[in-house]
């Protein structure tokens, strides 16, 4: 038996992007699911399940539990999972699976955090012992593959610019995206490096703010007919080691694994792929899942990216509301919610003939990965 | 942040910063499977046994990477901006955290190094320069 296509998006929400000061990240987890609950058009009190990624910059114990009582609700199932920036992905597959087993009918997926107004420091930590030789900060990890890619393959800066440019023109047409103005090579070349080799643009954006979907069987969904149900036809998982500095191969993860899983269940080949939104946290993380997931082969996505092939009307549309490096920093969500736009044809950046995504959210420095494939 | 920067000498790691005390570079060997590996964990990662010796590394080493910081993560290493911290592989396997002792714009990736103790905040460290002299 194959789950493929069993269950649908049925709702997505989202609070503001950017600032948020003085609000919890409870309530904007609650912001979020009463928009997504609206879109769906369900009452809070079917939902029996919540599965919450617990904020990055304020990790609590039973941060789950806390969401549900602030919406007044007692579900079945509950619990955060601790996969980094993969875990709303993963969530959502488990949702598919916990209904198809009989165990709930209806879920919902969220995060919320605000580590721009609140406290920022878990990206700056150090990095245990190695603090010593002056190494600390998530930023850095990512820094250190990108040169180990660039050694490698002869990467030259403009791969990681085409990437830069895809996400930020994007989301210059994206009313609610953090960052609107439009970038060029020039400008993306020309910014001084924060941790050489990253320079500026390829860096993610920090921001508060929240966003959630919610899930049901696509039976329920005719049930209760909702609009417009987003099938979810396939997902993936692969977790790599660690300790950047201990990985044999810096230069490709368990996002193959992840992707190649994912496309398998949805019956799909990376050439059949319409558009994709892909975690872009950082321009290096982008590159290497477009390589890892075999749309072109490793090390030559320098080739592949140039010429606007990520651009909407490019050969791959790529982070279409603009991604982690102009729509807002969230950890993956965003990119979830742009897929079901995409499916759903209301993109503010809408890919002509789109029929399915691919969507990847990785988390750490790569060593978590989660694949999402949706169709029509 | 504390500005105070040391090791964590109450796990396995212990014996590692013990052996720089008294000048040596070490890695852990496995006495069940022989495999080497840093950082000093309880266990084989290859074979699970607890049953792990510490070699002193020959020095030589090999750059798998490196990254140079231009803005300061920590106030202690506000004033060494711009410094490099580099992945570094031993020629007997490990794989570990260090820096170059040479100008940033020398370095290569793969290019062969050779061990060199320094210091950080009183606390010997292994450092590594170049084995053939760059600019
Ligand atoms: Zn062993």
């Amino acid at each position: 038996m194959t789950l493929s296509g069993t269950c649908v998006i049925a709702g997505i929400g989202a609070t503001a992007f950017g600032k948020h000061p003085g609000r919890s990240s409870v309530s904007l987890n609650v912001e979020a699911i009463r928009a997504a609950l609206s879109d769906a058009r369900v009452d809070k009190d079917r939902v029996d399940a919540l599965f919450v990624k617990p904020p990055t910059s304020d990790f609590q114990m039973l941060y789950t539990v806390k969401v549900a009582s602030a919406l007044g609700i007692q579900p079945r199932m509950g619990g955060a999972w601790d996969q980094g920036g993969a875990a709303n992905a993963t969530l959502i597959s488990i949702a598919c699976m916990a209904i198809e087993a009989g165990q709930i009918d209806i879920a919902v997926v969220s995060f919320a955090d605000n580590p721009r107004t609140g406290n920022a420091a878990v990206y700056a930590r150090p990095r245990g012992d190695d603090s010593l030789y002056g190494w600390f900060g998530t930023l850095p990890g990512y820094a250190m593959i990108m040169q180990r890619h660039i050694g490698e393959f002869r990467t030259p800066p403009e791969a990681f610019g085409a990437i830069a440019m895809a996400a930020r023109n994007h989301g210059v047409r994206n009313p609610k995206a953090q960052v609107r103005n439009p970038l060029n090579m020039d400008d993306y070349l020309a910014a001084d490096p924060l941790v050489a080799p990253l320079r500026r643009d390829d860096c993610t954006l920090i921001s508060d703010g929240g966003g959630a979907v919610v899930i049901m069987s696509a039976k329920k969904a005719a049930e209760l007919g909702v609009d417009a149900p987003v099938p979810i036809l396939g997902w993936g998982y692969g977790q790599t080691f660690y300790e950047v500095a201990y990985r044999r191969d810096m230069t490709s993860t368990m996002a193959q694994t992840s992707g190649a899983t994912a496309l398998k269940m949805a019956g799909l080949t990376p050439q059949d792929v319409d558009c994709v939104q892909i975690y872009d946290c950082f321009t290096i993380a982008a590159l290497m899942t477009l390589e890892d997931y075999g749309f072109c082969q490793k090390g030559q996505a320098a080739d592949f990216v140039k010429d606007g092939a990520l651009m909407q009307d490019g050969a791959l549309p790529f982070n279409t509301s603009g991604g982690l490096l102009s729509e807002t920093g969230m950890p993956g969500m965003q990119l979830i919610h742009e897929g079901v736009r995409q499916m759903r044809g209301t993109s503010v950046n809408q890919v002509k003939g789109a029929g399915n995504v691919v969507i990847s959210n990785q988390g750490g420095v790569m060593q978590t990965h989660s694949t999402l494939v949706l169709g029509q | 942040m504390s500005a105070e920067v040391k090791p964590d000498r109450t796990g396995p790691a212990g014996a590692f910063w013990s052996a720089l005390d008294g000048g040596r570079l070490e890695f852990q060997r496995c006495r069940a499977c022989g495999a080497a590996q840093l950082p000093a964990r309880e266990e084989c990662t290859a074979c699970l046994s607890p049953d792990l010796a510490w070699e002193a590394a020959q020095g030589g080493a090999t750059l798998i990477s490196w990254v140079v910081y231009h803005r300061p993560y920590h106030e202690a290493f506000k004033d060494r901006i711009p410094y490099n911290v580099a992945v570094v592989e031993l020629d007997e396997g490990p794989r570990l955290i260090s820096n170059i002792l040479a100008p940033n714009d020398s370095l290569r990736i793969d290019m062969p190094l050779r061990l060199e103790l320094g210091e950080s905040f009183g606390q010997t460290i292994p450092q590594f320069r170049p084995r053939v002299p760059t600019g």
